[in-house]
């Protein structure tokens, strides 16, 4: 379980994030949702450190990653996995050579059992086949998945998704989304997850952290979310028509289950 | 202003190589990633190096005799002369220059996009020290493989003006290569030699820093490219300068 406590966060005397605290819980797959601009990737940077708040506590599972030293904030980040907006992927290297990149650094694994564990994971996010490609010669959902096995490869406690639907076509994108819920739930991650795609919200939002203008309005779930008072949420989630459609269905019919 | 901006420029650029000089996570992917280094930073240099030195010999030659008319000055001092002007300038100073502009805005175009695709931050996510692991190699690469380069690069410009003695009339081969032999100074060569390390470490250094330190996107890169290439140029003709001084008086 990732706890934040208060963070306040700004640039050049601009607060990004005022006091914000939110809880994300393990097993689930937690969103932090928000318009472009509202403070969402700041949010997400300061949980994995790479950007440092001004003031409040960012607890991994009770330990504050504000008052860590550099040495106990790498040994925090080996049981981190990230998925970067734009994948991230190391341009140099193959499918495989990505995937087996952490396994190399850090762990003690022969080259066999790293071999193993990197295939293992490919296949994982269905990518058999692909191991000796490049990432540039790969589509940007075939990155994606390469990206998410880079993410488990070293089985991480804490999996963190910047916006890993942006530039996908909807069909892909449901897919990284329920590989995401899928890994969340089958390795009991504790997964955190930037979206505006409410492809996403409403489908994997387990427990969904809504900032606006820096601020934590509202904190829900896939469910709650089609009944809430929130004027803002509600003007950022059912801003197209589509998705008033879909909460009127919701709201006549029930959800639809899975 | 300038002044404050280049002192703090300078603050981060040694707080940038205390990160880069740290024990790396594993000796093993270091030493293969410094061995992928030497292939791109140095073996892949070596064409670029040779066809600039054999024809600078050429021309260094001809222009030595060109200018050197009077009839009191020895036939051999054309040899002389651009042994003298290919060890203490041409082989380090003037190479690095050149190897400032191909090798340093390969290395500053590099990581400044893996900043700004954001594999740096990958990296650091999965707790590499990322200064270390992209930049240490390149360093110690380029640095260990740059006298191979100044070596190549003397040989083969005395082969350019050699060249010039064999094919055409301005100067007969054994007075040429007389010249290169006479009045040999050992210490020039080391002069030389050394001057190349410093200019190499300022050339993969200054590079690595403005690559590292960008933000933005593609034009931001370019940018960060040429600002890496003009800034190690300076330094080198700052620090010839520096060095000969020191070295040579």
């Amino acid at each position: 379980m990732i706890e934040v406590k208060n963070i306040t966060k700004s640039f050049d005397g601009v607060t990004v994030l005022h006091d914000v605290s939110a809880t994300f819980e393990t097993g689930k797959t937690n969103l932090i949702i928000g318009q472009s601009g509202s403070g969402k990737t700041v949010m997400l940077k300061s949980l994995v450190g790479l950007m440092r708040p001004e003031k409040g506590e960012i607890l991994f599972d009770g330990r504050n990653i504000m008052t860590m030293t550099v040495e106990d904030v790498k040994e925090l980040r080996k049981e981190i996995g990230m998925l970067f907006q734009g994948s991230a992927l190391f341009d140099s290297e193959t499918v495989l050579g990505n995937v087996m990149f952490p396994l190399v650094m850090f762990s003690d694994m022969s080259r066999g059992e790293i071999l193993d564990r990197a295939r293992f994971c490919i296949e994982r996010v269905n990518l058999k086949g692909a191991e000796n490609k490049y990432p540039s010669e790969i589509s940007g959902g075939m990155q994606k998945r390469v990206a998410i096995a880079r993410a488990i490869a070293l089985n991480p406690r804490y999996l963190f998704c910047d916006e890993p639907n942006s530039g996908l076509d909807p069909k892909t994108s449901i897919l990284i989304d329920e590989l995401l819920s899928d890994i969340t739930h089958e390795y009991n991650i504790t997964t955190v997850i930037n979206t505006h795609d409410m492809n996403s919200v409403l489908g994997i939002g387990e427990n969904i952290v809504f900032i606006n203008k820096g601020y934590r309005e509202w904190v829900g779930n896939m469910h709650e979310i089609y009944n809430t008072a929130n004027e803002a949420l509600n003007e950022f989630v059912f801003a197209t028509d589509l998705f008033q459609e879909v909460r009127r269905y919701v709201a006549e019919n029930g959800r639809r289950q899975k | 202003m300038i002044i404050a901006g280049s002192i703090a420029t300078f603050g981060r650029y040694c707080m940038f190589m205390r990160r880069v000089f740290t024990l790396p996570d594993k000796w093993k992917v270091m030493g293969k990633r410094i061995l992928d280094e030497v292939i791109k930073l140095g073996v892949d240099s070596i064409p670029l190096v040779l066809i600039i030195s054999v024809f600078i010999g050429a021309v260094i030659a001809i222009q030595m005799q060109l200018n050197i008319t009077s009839p009191l000055i020895p036939a051999y001092s054309v040899g002389l002369a651009t042994r003298e002007i290919i060890l203490l300038e041409f082989s380090n100073s003037i190479l690095c220059l050149i190897l400032a502009g191909k090798v340093g805005s390969n290395i500053a175009s590099e990581i400044g996009t893996m900043r700004v695709t954001e594999q740096i931050d990958a990296l650091e996510i999965m707790g590499v020290n990322s200064a270390n692991y992209l930049v240490m190699p390149k360093i110690i690469a380029f640095v260990g493989f740059m006298p191979v380069l100044s070596v190549l690069c003397i040989a083969t410009s005395f082969i350019g003006g050699w060249l010039v003695a064999q094919f055409t009339d301005i100067i007969t081969v054994s007075r040429f290569v007389y010249g290169l032999q006479a009045m040999f100074q050992e210490w020039y060569v080391w002069y030389g030699l050394i001057k190349s390390l410093v200019f190499a470490f300022i050339i993969a250094s200054v590079a690595s820093f403005f690559g590292y330190y960008v933000k933005g996107g593609a034009l931001d890169v370019g940018k960060a490219s040429t600002d890496g290439v003009v800034s190690s140029s300076i330094l080198i003709l700052l620090f010839d300068v520096i060095l000969t001084k020191l070295l040579l008086q």
